[in-house]
């Protein structure tokens, strides 16, 4: 992974930069430059690349982040974000030559406002810390991404996570009221609140998955939701995945929309039982979890049509959650399907793109021919309701040369995402791992004129470079015209 | 001005070559229902893309439909019906409000002035429902964004930038979007002679509750006096109303539960099927304002503020009338005849900070002098000016409808 040069000019005043760094931040243990304690942020989730910072700091007020910012644009340094660090795509990777701004301390709970229907928290929150904070009054923050333990709110806007409810219930973007957030230039902006559709142009919409490129998240107001009256889990077992996928189009033609309707492969299917004893069937192909919530009645009138209609799409096992424990344990092997991979390959690359759902027996077949030609196993867990496939490619980096080829793998699954009208990355985020792909899904013009959105918020291009984009353009650059040279091409208004 | 007529792209291109290469101002035009909301466009040509119109997919089981800018809503509905189909975030039809025919509002219209009915208080808004966009930029190049399928984090989202821009950003052609079923039934609980204090209060115990309410609105004595439905405008008393939708036994069995939960709170009523939706277009259409003079702001708020916010700007316009929707988080006021600068003080003096409002129905003077849109801080203004740069460097498309014009190119 080829990353921008470091600046030599940079690297030779770090010295300078770690005492001006101190000269901002009140407590002078924020400030790292010891090799050893910088070792802690060498990489994120996407563990196969790593890199040591320069300077990490770890500031605890908004104003020492406006400061650091104003001194890093003024002194010419890169600056790399971080929350949790568990982005699966990179997207927190350091720079040899940046700093590293960590937002650990930012974790507190700053508003429970029931009034609003919203919490506002740091950045640093977890994901599940917010549910927890209000679960006692009976409300949830619905986007749940598999690392909900772990990663951070200011993180999950940053990305734009998704989850399993997200059919449902919406990505992050769905569910973010408002932020506050420090630009390069130092200024503190307030974008949104606990009102909706902030005016003028989106900018709360476009820093929503802009992976730390244009701006450091300081605040975040969340919607929260009743949680729901019941919950029920259902698993439907099929002897192919193509009458899985045929079963998912039809709940969803009927007019259902459950709260989660998640896939896996015979693979994925006896990995997770493997390593969590889920009571997953194994004699079959592909399996189906589907959740409903809301009313029983409600909730008892869905079931019945999707019970008429996974028959009619050739179900061999159907079976419903009786307990709230026995849903739990539905979900078990669901959510440590990456982990159950895990024990049984030394290691795995979760792949994430997202496809239109009709073209799944397409793209579930030419999967398993490139398997067969690269020489590596892949398993399949599907959030089959929205599209969003996540093969795991099976692989060891012992073996050289097995991770280029598992990438090389990888990045023609998603070539062909993209071939069948889908997308690189539908909730893992460009980062560096998709960069160099952006190609595949966007012309040169649409990349570049998604890059002059930077150089509005960025100009200097000093926040998290190197990631998403495959090329790094001057923004003096990308603001010449190229139409025009004082010449009237048409010298007459044109006429229909 | 000179209206031209959009038939196909290559006249958008070409249009455009002709405006940069004179540095020439047009004014971008769907429908043209909305075109009294913001500055008055000065520009010696136009574009009018109502004629670019059709389906070009719709594949009910994915959920999403893409079709040409000037499809008009009325279609698209139309279309969607038949399939058990709508469009969830609800968008309202302001023609009848700003002068215009009904229906006549296109989708490239509403995704551009991002509208969203009463639903989108847990819909969610136009923005979000819009997945792709193919257009050109005011740099006379083509440009596409988003794609079709629902989960997508594949670099910024610029259907986020180019929803509620005007047209100041780009010129939408084609426009890809999510569609959800339609619910088998819809019902609406309504409870009389709410004092306005309680309003906002009851409505977020409705939406706090398990019932899952999809709308929530408040009409005070005298709009819901206006009212077309006896329900409505019978008791001459104020309307709290509650949206219910869903399968038939479970709309019944949540109605039956909201109806329980407000036991006490004053007289009751249960709008059904037909009744329902006439009610919730009459409040998604501002209709209650319809065929008034004077100006008209939509404001929106932290919903625990509406009943401050409302004693504020009656306190200083008394003829000053309102009603709530989005469960007291969208204010609409119907300023009268003659206020200074159409009430924008009074109005936006009100909010402390928290909010905006936009001025929906003013004249072309109105607009001239006063912000349409609300005023930004610096540090925002500065970023708005740059992406409006990006996208627009010559300031072609729609000047001056959003915000005056920057000169920025030196800062970047």
């Amino acid at each position: 992974m080829l990353m921008p040069k470091p600046n030599a000019d940079v690297l030779a005043k770090r010295d300078e930069l770690v005492a001006g760094l101190r000269r901002i931040v009140a407590d002078a243990d924020a400030v790292i430059d010891d090799k050893d304690d910088l070792r802690a942020f060498e990489c994120d989730g996407l563990s196969a690349y790593r890199q040591l910072p320069m300077i990490a700091v770890l500031p605890s007020t908004v104003s020492e982040i406006s400061d650091i910012l104003k001194f890093c644009k003024a002194e010419g340094v890169n600056v790399v974000p971080r929350g949790a660090g568990t982005s699966l795509s990179g997207g927190a990777l350091p720079l040899a030559d940046g700093v590293l701004l960590g937002l650990g301390k930012f974790n507190r709970i700053l508003e429970i406002d029931y009034d609003n229907r919203c919490v506002v928290a740091q950045p640093g929150v977890t994901n599940l810390a917010i549910t927890d904070a209000v679960k006692s009054d009976g409300f949830y923050y619905a986007p749940d991404p598999s690392s909900q333990i772990a990663c951070t709110i200011g993180g999950n806007v940053a990305e734009n996570s998704g989850g399993v409810h997200c059919l449902k219930y919406g990505l992050t973007t769905h569910n973010v009221l408002g932020i506050e957030m420090v630009t390069m230039d130092g200024d503190i902006i307030r974008l949104g609140g606990k009102h909706l559709d902030a005016e003028g142009y989106d900018l709360l919409g476009v820093m929503t998955g802009s992976e730390g490129l244009l701006g450091v998240i300081t605040e975040v107001t969340v919607r929260i939701l009743r949680s729901p009256e019941h919950i029920s889990a259902q698993l439907i077992g099929f002897p192919s995945g193509e009458q899985a996928g045929d079963c998912v189009g039809k709940i969803i033609g009927a007019g259902i929309i459950p709260a989660g309707m998640e896939m896996m492969d015979r693979y994925a299917i006896h990995a997770a039982e493997e390593f969590c004893h889920a009571g997953y069937p194994l004699d079959v192909e592909a399996l189906l979890i589907v959740e409903l919530d809301g009313p029983e009645v409600e909730i008892a009138y869905y079931q019945t049509q999707i019970d008429k209609i996974a028959k009619d799409c050739g179900a061999t096992v159907s079976r419903i959650s009786e307990t709230e424990e026995e849903r739990m344990t539905f979900w078990a092997g669901r959510k440590a399907a990456f982990p159950a991979v895990g024990r049984i390959s030394p290691d795995y690359m979760c792949m994430d793109g997202t496809i239109p759902r009709g073209a799944l027996p397409k793209v579930l077949a030419r999967m398993n021919e490139l398997s067969k030609q690269y020489g590596l196993r892949v398993a399949n867990v599907f959030h089959a309701g929205d599209g969003n496939l996540h093969p795991l490619i099976l692989f060891d980096a012992n073996n050289p040369g097995e991770l280029e080829k598992c990438e090389a793998f990888g990045a023609d699954i998603l070539k062909l995402c993209v071939e069948v009208g889908g997308v690189l990355t539908g909730e893992h985020g460009v980062g560096i791992e998709k960069r160099d792909l952006m190609g595949e899904m966007f012309s040169e013009d649409d990349l570049k004129q998604q890059q002059r959105l930077k150089c509005a918020f960025d100009p200097d291009g000093r926040l998290n470079p190197g990631k998403v984009f495959p090329v790094l353009h001057r923004c003096a650059e990308l603001g010449k015209m190229h139409v025009h040279n004082g010449e009237l091409p048409f010298p007459d208004i044109p006429r229909f | 001005m000179q209206i031209n007529k959009i038939t196909e792209e290559q006249q958008i291109a070409d249009m455009l070559d002709w405006a940069l290469a004179g540095r020439h101002g047009l004014a971008i035009r769907g429908g043209g229902t909305k075109e009294g909301i913001g500055r008055p466009v000065t520009a010696e040509q136009g574009l009018d893309l109502s004629g670019l119109t059709g389906v070009e997919m719709y594949e009910p089981a994915e959920l999403v439909m893409k079709a040409k800018a000037g499809t008009t809503i009325s279609d698209v509905n139309a279309l969607l019906r038949q399939s058990g189909q709508r469009l969830a975030f609800d968008p309202p039809d302001y023609g009848p409000l700003l002068g215009h025919a009904a229906e006549a509002a296109t989708l490239g219209g509403i995704f551009s002035a991002n509208l969203s009915g009463s639903a989108r208080i847990k819909a969610g808004s136009a923005r979000d429902h819009l997945l792709g966009v193919q257009g050109f930029t005011g740099r006379a190049q083509a440009f596409q964004t988003g794609s079709r399928v629902m989960k997508n984090v594949t670099g910024y989202d610029l259907c986020k930038l180019v929803a509620g821009s005007y047209g100041t950003l780009a010129i939408a052609t084609s426009l890809t979007f999510k569609v959800l079923p339609r619910p088998e039934k819809t019902r609406t609980v309504l409870l009389y002679d709410v004092p306005l204090e309680m309003a906002q209060p009851l409505m977020t115990r409705g939406l706090s509750s398990v019932h899952d309410v999809a709308a929530a609105a408040y009409l005070p004595a005298d709009i819901a006096a206006q009212c077309d439905i006896d329900y409505v405008k019978g008791p001459g008393k104020a309307v709290l109303a509650l949206k219910i939708e869903g399968p038939g036994p479970s709309a019944e069995f949540r109605c039956a539960a909201i109806r329980e939960m407000l036991q006490g709170e004053g007289a009751l009523e249960e709008l059904h099927g037909m009744n329902s939706e006439t009610f919730w277009a009459f409040v998604k259409n501002v209709s209650p304002f319809v065929g008034t003079t004077g100006t008209i702001w939509k404001v929106s708020i932290p919903p625990a503020n509406a009943a401050k916010v409302i004693a504020d700007i009656l306190g200083k316009a008394p003829e000053a009338r309102y009603f709530l929707d989005w469960g007291g988080g969208l204010l609409w006021i119907a300023m009268p005849d003659g206020l200074e600068e159409g009430g924008d003080g009074v109005v936006r003096g009100a909010l402390s900070g928290a909010g905006h409002a936009t001025l929906i129905r003013g004249s072309s003077d109105l607009r001239q002098k006063i912000a349409p849109f609300q005023p930004q801080p610096e540090a925002i203004r500065k970023i708005t000016a740059r992406i409006k740069d990006g996208f627009d460097p010559e300031n072609i498309l729609n000047p001056g409808r959003m915000y005056e014009h920057e000169d920025v190119k030196a800062s970047i």
